[in-house]
């Protein structure tokens, strides 16, 4: 697309990862136009391999030639950037916390959620336990409010872990859980955000996630 | 000056290199604080208040509220108080320098923590995985991003040197304690230039604890996870040899955790 190519903005990325699709939300509330490559994650691409030669992973964002790697890294310089409709607040304590949340979200997130459609017995168990905890935590932050970043902000946070919305029907399927009775504020929240163009837009429907994570299943073995 | 009327209190490990990066910032801002040197192995209820998520060192506290995460510190700290400021003014340079101060945490560090865990072939191939790390950042210094700069942050220390530069001195301890050898100048020539710069600025030397007490200390560690090995015979001592030699291990990963 002509307009892409000469803002430069260019998205490498997988269509069912949560890490990119943090990328295409920030993108989308900013209203920025962008050209999205599909990566083949089993034959990745001479381009990704240049562009992201520590990691060799999705997302990768390319602007004016050059590219910014690791999601949240990638979200934060969208932000700086394309800086109306923020979505960090200008306050550096609320800064800091927001932060903290979206880097809780990364650390724990898909490291628990992995093991929770991976394993079996015992560690299943574990993961499922670990699993509640921590949405447990993240729906304290949340509280009462409509979003993490406010009243009228769907904010860094919420791009953070919005993706992730899209895999609670598997966790929940694999961990024998709902997420419903167990967190009711956070899943009212993941409602809120299917809601939303920017997040329905960017992500996938939670029963092809489902078949997905089947097919890795077989692939790894596992059941 | 707003010194004096700062308001901030840090609670940190002095062995603690997440806690030198605080420590060295607020030094480098010319920002007065109170101190509160924690016992990992006996953490005080303050800690477990301010940081109920993690338990861990640092926590700064300013105004009555707890700011965690030394990388999300730093940034505080510089949005707080913008002279002498450590992160670049252009995003692009920005996201750059947050890459790196994550490598560091999730690559390096934990791999140099592997080094010292470990003994006989599992320590070469945790060495082998630090060099391949170190020739990374090598890279970026000869021909990559960070050529030709004096400091990772340009002619002045910035957040990135303040993050791989905090805890390079594990290095050097690892070296002697495990005769290993880390950081080759051959083969890090950059690197290895870079960290003695670093390590000569007034604001570090005065941060960096005497190499003396490291090495005691990484010494001691290390005496007691080898002699957990060696009594893997015994269940009953292994038992509590493991959970003392556990916490203290993991205060040394957790202190030397980042490079």
């Amino acid at each position: 697309m002509a307009a892409a190519a000469e803002k430069g903005v260019v998205l490498l990325d997988f269509w069912v990862s949560p890490f990119g699709q943090r990328c295409r939300i920030a993108l989308a509330e900013k209203g920025v136009e962008y050209e999205y490559k599909e990566e083949n994650l089993s034959d990745k691409s001479p381009l990704l391999l240049k562009m992201n030669p520590v990691h060799k992973k999705i997302p990768v964002l390319i602007h004016h030639g050059k590219p910014i790697c690791e999601s949240l890294i990638i979200v934060q310089y969208i932000e700086e950037v394309w800086s109306h409709n923020p979505l960090l607040p200008s306050n550096p304590y609320e800064r800091a916390k927001a932060r903290f949340w979206a880097d809780f979200v990364d650390k724990k997130v898909a490291e628990c959620g992995t093991r929770l459609w991976k394993l079996k017995g015992e560690a299943q168990e574990e993961a499922k336990k670990d699993m509640i905890e921590i949405l447990k935590l993240l729906e304290g932050e949340l509280g009462d409010k409509k979003y993490f970043g406010g009243e009228k902000t769907f904010g860094f946070v919420d791009v953070a872990l919005a993706p992730f919305t899209a895999w609670f029907y598997t966790y929940e399927t694999c961990g024998k859980f709902s997420i419903e009775n167990e967190c009711p504020k956070l899943a009212a929240w993941a409602k809120r955000c299917k809601e939303r163009k920017t997040v329905s837009e960017s992500l996938h429907d939670p029963h092809k996630v489902y078949e997905y994570v089947g097919k890795l299943k077989k692939k790894y073995g596992v059941e | 000056m707003e010194n004096t009327l700062a308001g901030i209190k840090l609670f940190g490990s002095w062995a603690s290199s997440y806690t030198h990066r605080v420590q060295l910032v607020l030094k480098l801002k010319g920002l007065d604080f109170e101190y509160v040197e924690e016992e990992l192995t006996n953490k005080s209820p303050s800690l477990l208040l301010y940081n109920p998520v993690y338990k861990k060192v640092p926590v700064l506290l300013h105004l009555d509220r707890p700011i965690v995460e030394s990388v999300i510190i730093l940034q505080y700290i510089d949005e707080t108080w913008t002279d002498r400021p450590i992160m670049p003014a252009d995003p692009y340079e920005r996201a750059l320098a947050r890459f790196w101060c994550y490598f560091a945490d999730d690559k390096l560090g934990p791999a140099v923590g592997a080094v010292f865990g470990s003994a006989g072939e599992d320590q070469k191939a945790a060495v082998a995985q630090v060099h391949e790390n170190l020739k990374l950042v090598e890279t970026e210094l000869r021909e990559g991003a960070f050529k030709g700069r004096r400091f990772f942050g340009g002619d002045a220390i910035g957040i990135l040197d303040i993050v791989l530069g905090c805890g390079s001195y594990w290095l050097a301890v690892f070296d002697e304690v495990m005769e290993v050898k880390l950081v080759d100048p051959e083969a890090f020539p950059l690197f290895h230039a870079w960290l003695r710069e670093f390590e000569e600025q007034e604001e570090v030397k005065e941060i960096i604890p005497a190499i003396d007490r490291l090495l005691e200390y990484a010494r001691g560690i290390r005496q007691m996870m080898l002699g957990l090995k060696d009594a893997s015979t015994t269940p009953a001592t292994t038992a509590a040899t493991t959970t003392t030699t556990t916490d203290n291990s993991s205060v040394v990963v957790e202190s030397a955790g980042s490079v």
